[in-house]
């Protein structure tokens, strides 16, 4: 089992260090890197003072290697915008845009699993057809739009809930977060949901396909012929059995979330890192991108390797061939 | 004596009449290939059908702008059925011609990515070895980042344009698809006939396209026609953003995002009915792929 | 004394879109308290329909469309869902044939056997764990608790199966239905388990019904056989007298077939024909196109009756014997 994680962190690291390579040399093809780190009107005693930390001018992998070296330390340039470091920036806005995937995630399990579940239990009834195909309508629906919407609908229109901006925060563990007040909870809730939608249909799907799969298998017949309870067959023997594809699928999909929070954060005015690299975008914030790009190559890093490890831990199969053989 | 000759038609048995049954004996999917039929020949004869040219600025008349759907024009008699926007736009004109637009892009995009990814998936199943392992490792590292965070980033860098827009979303989607024909590729490459046509001594690239492509070609028609769905919606959303096409190319996003600064003060149209336009064709998309993957994949293990 | 199990024209139906399939058609047996009766029967031949029928496992497009299945006295049928789940895995219980996905590969042995004990009798769960426990070491299992933590896929075949009869006995059932237990076994592990099961069942009294389609299993374990062809029994009876001196053409076919039986050197006997298809089958006795003794009459359903000690099916009963070695 440490052989396995040493192993994915290794092969980790050797990724790490190609995308941070990607990254440098996409911004040194499409432009001069002089104009990712300094602002057009930035005068000249900053002109060389980013000249010499970052070594722009000597030969191209001295550059990368301070590139890399002043990254490592926390120093990616100065928002052109903002004038504080870009990579402050980012992290300062990182609770948000985490606290929304999070939220959009519990909710497309919460709502999805067991309407999965059920369309899985009874693909012919009705129950089961109708889920499929408003299973295909998460998966159509433009979430900019559904977005949009839901503002017309529940904010204007009702006047239930607020049209933007994240509410009221509170401090856990030094970091604001926003659904442990209630105004923040109000705040979250359409965004969330916003984002969940695609999410929904995707759970549905996969859970209906894998209960399906799961009750034709001969242990589901030996349970019951063991005389098992149906609750006891369902929320055991066949919720275990699917809960491990589920989970991977889920844990990669956080990324894609994560990435999507940048239209959703657009819409609802959340102040997350997904708005910021908007605006950045807009205004050519470099500096702000680049890190966003850096941030963002970590963040995939570190879920890839989460999910191997999560599904190593859930699949006993896949933990224990490594220790124990097959004893006779 | 045409009724005679359809009606033969109708009746044989051929795998392509047995593919149509199958498609059609769902009341879902022949629906959605109505829709899709629909959309599609609005999209195509858009000029014709459309009360008014929108970008025709001559007919265009800003004392008209933001009427509710169903007013008439102040200087013509012409209804606006889906109201106009900020601009005096007939909404539903505008929509019509956006829907071309979103249209082509989408299925644009999906052909080349097609053409591409099937290509080097071919060449990837195919050859095997350090090429394989190349193309296959590149194409992990894409799709391990989701497709809108990579597009953002390249039209970031690049600037709005059809042809920028295309490029994204070309390369967005290439990978998906030589990862599925490398995988049908390795399958079919042990089967005998490319046994048989090698041994022929037919040129590596004529076995790639003449022999393995055909039977590789059934989960690709699935997922391509999916990815057109995904690709329309992906082009609307990065238009949504401000990216993408230009101004002067409205697709249905662009129109959606001009109408967000009004929802709050109740003119809803504007952003509505181009939502309900571009919900409509993706869900037309997709119950058609969706029922071709039911057809297709039974059959596949049947032959 | 009651039978344990009296089946009194068993039929179960399948619909598909070919037609029906009678797959147990007009079944009739009797199990007595610790009899152990061999069913036995090619693929198709409805001996595992039949088992599944009286454990109420049939499911769509099937279903048992008539007869009575008399456990103890009380018709199963006509029982109630939540009876006949209090009946199934606590006094019947089945074992099935492939030990690899019997038991759930993502729940341990200990989960899998506590459950099974705990849906029947109102234990703690410490109780039915020391249970679990025991059944292991009856089954042959040594080192009990090193297996209990363990996961299926951490065993061999042999020892998942052993773990699916010690779940069976937990218990203490009346009646063990056995589905080709061993069928995917080595032989040596098979002759353990064989051994093993006909031990454990003459302690507890408990009757047994192996389903198979090897001869020489049922021959050294059961007292009773039944033959199954297409849907129906066609020849039961003591397993001796069936074995040495069969009367159904099929029976002595299947008997003449076995490759110990054949000298060698010559070629093997074998049945002409192969088993046709339940949506196919000509009518009268689904055997006659195989059968040399095949006339007119045998367009008829051949009745169940009495000839020379066994129940058969058959207007042309043959007349030799296999004198001798019984396998």
């Amino acid at each position: 089992m440490l052989v396995f994680i040493i192993r994915r962190c290794v092969q980790s690291l050797a990724v790490l260090l190609l995308m941070s390579l990607l990254v440098f040399a996409s911004v040194y093809a499409i432009g001069n890197p002089i104009d990712i780190l300094i602002s057009a009107d930035a005068d000249q005693i900053e002109r060389a003072r980013v000249i010499a930390a970052f070594g722009l001018d000597q030969p191209l992998w001295v550059q990368y290697f301070y590139f890399i070296k002043n990254a490592l330390a926390g120093d990616m340039g100065r928002s052109f915008v903002y004038a504080t470091p870009a990579l402050g920036l980012i992290l300062e806005r990182l609770p948000a845009t985490l606290e929304l995937a999070v939220a959009a995630i519990l909710i497309a399990i919460v709502v999805g699993l067991p309407l999965g579940l059920w369309a899985g239990l009874r693909p012919r009834g009705f129950a089961g057809k109708t889920v499929m195909t408003v299973s295909i309508f998460g998966f159509s629906l433009p979430t900019f739009w559904v977005g949009l919407m839901l503002i017309m609908v529940f904010a204007v229109e009702l006047g239930w809930l607020p049209t933007g901006g994240r509410g009221q925060t509170a401090l856990l563990f030094g970091v604001p977060l926003g659904f442990l007040t209630w105004d923040g909870l109000r705040h979250l809730l359409l965004p969330a949901l916003n984002l969940s939608l695609f999410n929904i249909a995707l759970i549905i799907r996969l859970t209906r396909a894998g209960t399906q799969e799961a009750l034709l298998q001969d242990y589901i017949k030996f349970a019951r012929a063991k005389g098992l309870r149906n609750s006891r067959i369902i929320g055991v023997h066949v919720l275990k059995n699917i809960l491990i594809p589920i989970v991977t699928v889920v844990a990669l999909q956080f990324g894609s979330i994560i990435a999507f929070s940048i239209v959703t954060e657009s819409i609802f005015a959340w102040p997350g890192v997904g708005k910021l690299l908007i605006d950045s975008i807009r205004v050519l914030d470099r500096p702000v991108i680049v890190a966003f790009l850096s941030l963002i190559v970590v963040i995939f890093i570190l879920i890839n390797l989460c999910v191997d490890l999560l599904y190593s831990l859930l699949d006993p199969r896949v933990r224990l061939s490594e220790t124990s053989e097959a004893k006779g | 004596m045409v009724s005679k000759l359809i009606r033969k038609v109708i009746q044989a048995d051929t795998p392509f009449t047995r593919f149509l049954q199958g498609y059609f004996a769902s009341r879902i999917a022949t629906f959605g290939f109505a829709l899709l039929l629909l959309i599609l020949l609005a999209a195509l004869f858009a000029p014709l059908v459309s009360p008014q040219n929108p970008y025709d600025l001559e007919h265009l008349n800003v004392m008209d702008s933001r009427l509710e759907p169903g007013k008439t024009a102040m200087e013509s008699d012409l209804t606006y059925l889906l109201g106009t926007d900020d601009q005096g736009r007939d909404m539903l004109s505008a929509i019509l011609y956006g829907l071309r637009i979103s249209v082509m892009v989408g299925v644009t995009s999906t052909v080349i990515a097609l053409a591409i990814g099937l290509s080097l998936g071919l060449l990837a199943g195919y050859a095997g070895g350090r090429i394989e392992a190349l193309i296959m490792r590149v194409a992990d590292i894409q799709l391990a980042f989701p497709p809108i965070l990579v597009a953002l980033i390249l039209l970031a860098l690049t600037g709005r344009g059809v042809d920028k827009i295309i490029i994204a979303l070309v390369t967005v989607q290439w990978a998906y698809y030589a990862r599925t024909t490398r995988s049908t590729a390795l399958v079919e490459r042990k089967k005998e006939y490319i046994e048989a046509a090698r041994l022929l001594g037919l040129s590596p690239l004529r076995i790639m396209f003449r022999h393995l492509l055909p039977n590789c070609l059934p989960p690709l028609i699935v997922i391509a026609a999916l990815q057109v769905a995904s690709a329309i919606s992906l082009e609307a959303t990065l238009s949504f953003l401000g990216l993408g096409l230009p101004v002067t190319e409205p697709s249905l996003g662009l129109l959606i995002s001009n109408g967000f600064q009004y929802l709050m003060s109740g003119k809803y149209w504007i952003s509505f009915f181009p939502g309900v336009a571009l919900l409509a064709t993706v869900v037309a998309i997709n119950l058609v792929a969706d029922q071709l993957r039911d057809v297709l994949n039974p059959r596949l293990q049947g032959q | 004394m009651t039978a344990t199990l009296q089946v009194e024209n068993l039929q179960t139906y399948f619909l598909s879109r070919g037609g029906i399939a009678r797959a147990v058609d007009d079944v009739s047996f009797t199990v007595e308290p610790g009899e152990v009766m061999g069913l036995v029967g090619e693929s198709g031949s409805g001996k595992s329909m039949t088992g599944y029928s009286i454990m109420g496992l049939i499911d769509e497009p099937g279903r048992v469309a008539g007869g009575r299945i008399l456990f103890n006295g009380r018709d199963l049928r006509s029982l109630p869902a939540e009876d006949m789940r209090h009946i199934r895995g606590n006094r019947i219980a089945m074992i099935f044939q492939d030990p690899m996905m019997t038991l759930n590969p993502v729940l341990r042995i200990d989960t899998q056997m506590i459950e099974a004990v705990r849906a029947h009798q109102d234990v703690s769960k410490d109780t039915a764990l020391a249970m679990a426990r025991d059944a292991l070491v009856r089954v042959g299992i040594a080192a009990p608790d090193e297996r209990l933590n363990a996961y299926p896929h951490q065993f061999s075949g042999g020892m998942r199966q052993r773990v699916a009869i010690a779940i069976a006995l937990l218990n203490k059932p009346d009646l063990i239905i056995c589905d080709e237990p061993t069928t995917a076994l080595d032989v040596t592990i098979q002759g353990q388990i064989l051994f093993e099961m006909q031990k454990l069942c003459r302690e507890s009294g408990t009757a047994l019904i192996w389903i198979t389609h090897d001869l020489s299993v049922v021959a050294g374990l059961a007292d009773t056989v039944s033959v199954m062809y297409a849907g129906r029994i066609v020849e039961s009876g003591d397993v001796a007298r069936v074995l040495t001196h069969p009367r159904h053409p099929y029976t002595h076919g299947l008997i003449a077939s076995a490759p110990s039986r054949n000298p060698r050197g010559q070629a093997l006997r074998q049945i002409p024909g192969s088993t046709p298809s339940l949506l196919k089958l000509p009518s009268g006795c689904a055997f006659r196109d195989r059968c040399a003794h095949a006339t007119v009459e045998c367009e008829q359903t051949p009745e169940t009756r009495i000839v020379d000690g066994r129940a058969l099916r058959c207007f042309h009963p043959m007349a030799d014997d296999f004198a001798g070695s019984a396998a």
